[in-house]
């Protein structure tokens, strides 16, 4: 195989992680809803902990993002 | 003509460039860049936003109610995560997530029909890079002047059994060491793939109106443009998540240093 096709076939393999972390992302914002929605009261107090929990997720798919770049254009 | 091979180039808009001539420092060449201007622009923006909110009246205008809104959210945090400490460590964070946030905003603004092409500075991992490093330093100054070398008990978390000792400190090692990099990758990626993604759109809308079939071009530049002007209202909201990440993080990795854990 070509580098530049394998290249290209390794940024667009880089993507996966991104829908991956989407998945993770909509994880943390399901689960809080899903228990806001029990507990509405409880649910002020856990706000910084569910940006946590988005910042930690969208990391992951991010990091593939720049793996996907750094294979477009720097490698 | 971007359109003229079809070929989009979303890197183009990151790139440094000098304006005007720099001068000599060490056998360095410094200029003032649109980078340095951007983050000019930012800070006197900010500046008046909040001289404009700060004249202490006892029924607050709108204005005073914005900028107080903004200093009560970050204090409020800051109180939460820290407790009454961390009050100390308001000013900081405070300015931290304000001039973030301004970078961010001002790089969304649609300067460019105009002809002015905003910089967004936190794009790039050298401005977000030393902002993660300023924020790590202050933990490990504040750790290590007020914990003296007890500051190491960080690495091992209360309760952990003696066997597991050695492995829970190299993890919560690496996890520590970690944290400048994830913070400063985070902003500047987040805010890097948002504006690639415009970029990339518009690319679409101009190459759709200039197809050589009609129909089919003009429906790619329409759904194109529509699809950006949704991701736009996305990027202003992750504008504002990324620069409340950062002062978040900021505030709780203060608390591991002021509390330990």
């Amino acid at each position: 195989m070509d580098a530049e096709a394998a290249k290209l076939i390794g940024a667009g393999l880089a993507a996966i992680g991104a829908g991956m972390a989407a998945i993770g992302v909509g994880n943390v914002f399901g689960s809080f809803l899903e228990s806001a929605l029990r507990n509405p009261a409880a649910a002020d107090g856990q706000q910084g902990r569910l940006f946590i929990g988005f910042a930690a997720a969208e990391l992951l798919g991010l990091l593939a993002f720049v793996v996907a770049m750094i294979l477009l254009f720097v490698v | 003509m971007a359109a003229e091979s079809g070929k989009i180039d979303p890197m183009h808009q990151f790139e440094v460039t000098p304006l005007g001539g720099g001068f000599n420092l060490g056998g360095h060449e410094v200029f003032f860049t649109n980078s340095a201007l951007w983050m000019v622009i930012a800070a006197v923006v900010l500046g008046l936003f909040m001289w404009g909110g700060m004249r202490r009246q006892l029924i607050p205008g709108r204005w005073q109610v914005a900028v107080e809104s903004f200093t009560g959210f970050i204090s409020n945090m800051m109180t939460a995560n820290i407790g009454t400490e961390g009050r100390k460590y308001t000013p900081y964070v405070f300015s931290l997530f304000m001039f973030i946030l301004f970078c961010n905003l001002l790089g969304m603004l649609p300067l460019g029909v105009l002809g002015v092409h905003p910089f967004t500075v936190t794009s790039h991992i050298a401005i977000t890079g030393v902002l993660a490093l300023l924020s790590f330093s202050i933990v490990l100054v504040v750790g290590f002047w007020r914990h003296g070398l007890h500051f190491f008990s960080l690495f091992v978390p209360h309760g952990t059994p003696l066997p597991m000792i050695p492995f829970i400190a190299v993890i919560e090692f690496i996890s520590f060491m970690i944290r400048p990099f994830s913070l400063g990758l985070r902003l500047f990626v987040a805010m890097t793939a948002g504006h690639v993604l415009l970029k990339v759109l518009s690319g679409f809308v101009i190459n759709g109106f200039n197809a050589d079939n009609l129909v089919i071009g003009s429906v790619v530049s329409v759904l194109s443009f529509t699809l950006m002007i949704g991701i736009s209202a996305l990027e202003l909201l992750v504008a504002g998540i990324q620069a409340y990440v950062f002062a978040l993080l900021t505030s709780l990795y203060i608390n591991d240093a002021v509390n330990l854990h």
